[in-house]
């Protein structure tokens, strides 16, 4: 490896690199990593490159150590990032929790893989979905994306840099191990070109910044430590001021409701799909991550078929794009959601579906890629018409 | 303004008047009065704090201080300074990131003994054994003071707490020789009792490259010292007076704490070997 700054042109490596070479492009100058299959090759290519863009590159001594380092290098005025798979995403859940109250602008990355607890270290899994929407404590939202491919490692890696400090909060990339460890041609443009989002610094002298106040898009500007503005940062509920302020409900109401509203208002701006085929669909498959790109045979042999099948590829898993699900549902006849888990997104799908089209759950409990034969199945199984539309039907 | 009884009521209320105190400019007045216990001895290790800081000479706006949960950890919220209070355990590895991601900021990590060597303590020594560049000051009460005065990591063998009310079996860390033996390239004990001699070690410590710890043995008046026959903070006071012995140069492994036993502080280390961002550059 020659290169001494971002790279540039068309490359032949895996997601994993791709979404190393992303940060580097984007202008992440710390990592803060630990070993973990199948994302390990995210932190060795830091290692290896960091120091060429005079960023740092630290081993923690384990996954809390680096949620938190990362937390403090955002602090410390650096775009900073990790990358965990389950296990280690399990035990970044805490301080997740941390970014988001503090509104710490950051990137976390979960390959995923089977699971749950350690699993399949070396194979596919998708069962971290609803953990990356939940998995921290509290009532809060977050930002995730799904890649379906290296080159969408190394776009959806700049795109959560720039959510994390749009909205100034940390963005997840919710990938798979078959993404991340898939080789494909990478085209990575020069990093001058891409448009990356600056950190908003306040525009007033410290007596009269308000570090957690929101600006018009409930967005407070973001002083960093050593600028002379004297934060005060907690996790505990706090003031516009950043002061603790744990007796009093309508703090907690304020705080929390504005940290809702920030990503919830700005949904128009977050979500993000790909799509094909659904103006005239009876069915509509909807899919993320590597199970996205699977679903595109059946979805062809179906339409040979004759079957109206539509294809969702949900880029943002959260927030869920639920305006437009609870849109189709009011036209098509069910929802095939193909997942390498036991119904995770599913639930959502059928949550917004509102009982007025089914939702045909294709699970798989990880290791492996879906049959394509199943998933047909499902499709075909969805255009027969029933009654019962409210409930999920799971397609075994 | 001094005064005196004798002073007339016209002076004396003039002189009420003046609240201000040396370090007001140091503090964030909006944020007191601070939550401690009377007899705490958290007033008094900050207070050695801020002392040292100006007697380091370092540039306060530049000056990160970064805590964990618990009464030691709500000193981040009273300095007027950037200022950190995260989660449990993990004050240590947030600075980590922040020191590395901004080396021209000086950053402290203010907290107690559950939360640095308890839930932190795999944090502690990791950034020991690294000479990680930040200064520790360890406010060590022998207990979990916020929650209601829970057994602890340092909690002295047979003493009694809310969690080991027939006495504790374990036997507690000794953190002066926890930290000598992680690495770490200064390592001081005293007592809220030593403060001149706590400010002199808190300011080489701020100054020292690499990994400094200070340790501060620090009365819990409320919770540990009532269950132990220390009811007030004078009582831990004079028992500090009476079982401190200072020697410098000690070797920590023989300054282990005993239920109301004999205290040994001092400069225990101050080693020259290159800290972790003097070693990046090689």
């Amino acid at each position: 490896m020659t290169a001494k700054g971002p790279l540039c042109g068309e490359f032949f490596i895996n997601g994993d690199e791709a979404c190393a070479e992303a940060a580097i492009s984007a202008g992440c100058r710390f990592f803060a990593g630990y070993p973990i299959t199948p994302a390990t090759e995210i932190a060795e290519r830091m290692a290896e490159r960091m120091p060429h863009v005079g960023g740092t590159y630290i081993q923690m001594e384990d996954e809390l150590a680096s949620m938190n380092a990362v937390l403090g290098a955002a602090w410390g005025g650096a775009k900073a990032m990790t990358a965990t798979s389950g296990p280690g995403f399990s035990l970044m859940m805490e301080n997740l929790g941390l970014g988001i109250i503090t509104e710490t602008p950051c990137v976390v990355v979960d390959v995923q893989r089977g699971g749950p607890s350690t699993g399949l270290p070396t194979l596919v899994g998708q069962g971290d979905m609803m953990q990356a929407r939940w998995g921290s404590h509290g009532p809060y939202e977050i930002i995730a994306l799904c890649p379906t491919s290296p080159q969408e490692m190394f776009d959806l890696t700049i795109e959560a840099f720039n959510l994390s400090e749009k909205y100034r909060t940390p963005a997840l990339l919710m990938a798979d191990e078959a993404v991340g460890h898939m080789t494909e041609r990478v085209v990575i443009p020069p990093a001058e070109s891409l448009q990356l989002y600056p950190r908003r610094k306040p525009t007033v002298p410290p007596d009269q910044y308000r570090p957690f106040e929101g600006g018009a898009n409930g967005v407070p500007a973001m002083a960093c430590a050593g600028e002379g503005y004297h934060l005060h940062v907690t996790g505990l509920t706090h003031d516009e001021r950043g002061y603790p302020v744990t007796t009093d409900p309508a703090v907690q109401e304020r705080l929390v409701h504005r940290l809702i509203d920030k990503i919830r208002n700005n949904r128009a701006d977050i979500v993000r799909v790909e799509s094909d085929g659904l103006q005239d669909a009876d069915v509509v498959v909807v899919a993320y991550g590597i199970t996205a790109r699977v679903a595109t045979w059946p979805i062809e042999m179906a339409r040979a078929e004759g079957i109206k099948v539509g294809w969702l590829k949900l880029i943002t898993a959260w927030p869920f794009p639920e305006d437009l699900i609870r849109q189709l549902a009011g036209r098509i006849q069910a929802f095939v959601v193909p997942e390498i888990n036991y119904g995770q997104i599913a639930l959502e799908v059928e949550r917004c579906a509102g009982g007025r089209a089914r939702t045909i759950l294709v699970p798989h409990a990880g290791g492996d890629l879906h049959e394509p034969h199943v998933v047909l199945e499902a499709i075909r199984e969805a255009v027969q018409v029933s009654n019962i539309k409210s409930q999920m039907s799971i397609k075994t | 303004m001094e005064t005196n009884g004798s002073a007339s009521v016209k002076d004396r209320e003039a002189a009420a008047d003046d609240q201000s105190h040396p370090l007001d400019h140091l503090l964030r007045q909006d944020r007191l009065p601070h939550i401690w216990c009377s007899g705490c001895g958290l007033g008094t290790a900050l207070n050695c704090f801020l002392n040292a800081l100006i007697k380091s000479g370092l540039d306060p706006d530049k000056v990160a201080v970064v805590s964990g949960i618990g009464c030691s950890g709500r000193v981040a919220g009273y300095v007027a300074m950037d200022s950190f209070h995260t989660t449990h355990g993990r004050a240590i590895p947030f600075a980590t990131g922040l020191k590395l991601a901004n080396p021209r900021l000086k950053v402290v990590v203010f907290s107690g003994d559950g939360d640095l060597i308890a839930i932190g303590g795999n944090h502690f020594i990791h950034a020991a054994r690294r000479n990680m560049d930040m200064t520790v000051v360890c406010v060590n009460n022998f207990t979990y003071g916020m929650t209601g005065g829970q057994v602890g990591p340092t909690t002295p063998t047979d003493a009694r707490t809310s969690t080991s009310p027939t006495g504790n079996r374990d036997h507690p860390f000794n953190l002066a020789y926890l930290a000598a033996a992680s690495g770490a390239s200064y390592v001081a004990r005293w007592t809220t009792l030593h403060v001149r001699r706590l400010e002199r070690s808190l300011t080489e410590a701020l100054l020292k490259p690499g990994f400094s710890f200070v340790e501060v043995i620090s009365p819990c008046p409320t919770l540990y010292g009532r269950l132990n026959k220390q009811k007030t903070g004078l009582d831990q006071m004079q028992y500090y007076k009476e079982q401190s012995i200072i020697r410098h140069g000690a070797d920590p492994r023989q300054a282990d704490i005993a239920l109301n036993g004999q205290i040994v502080v001092g400069k225990f280390v101050d080693l020259d070997k290159p800290s972790y961002l003097e070693l990046q550059k090689g």
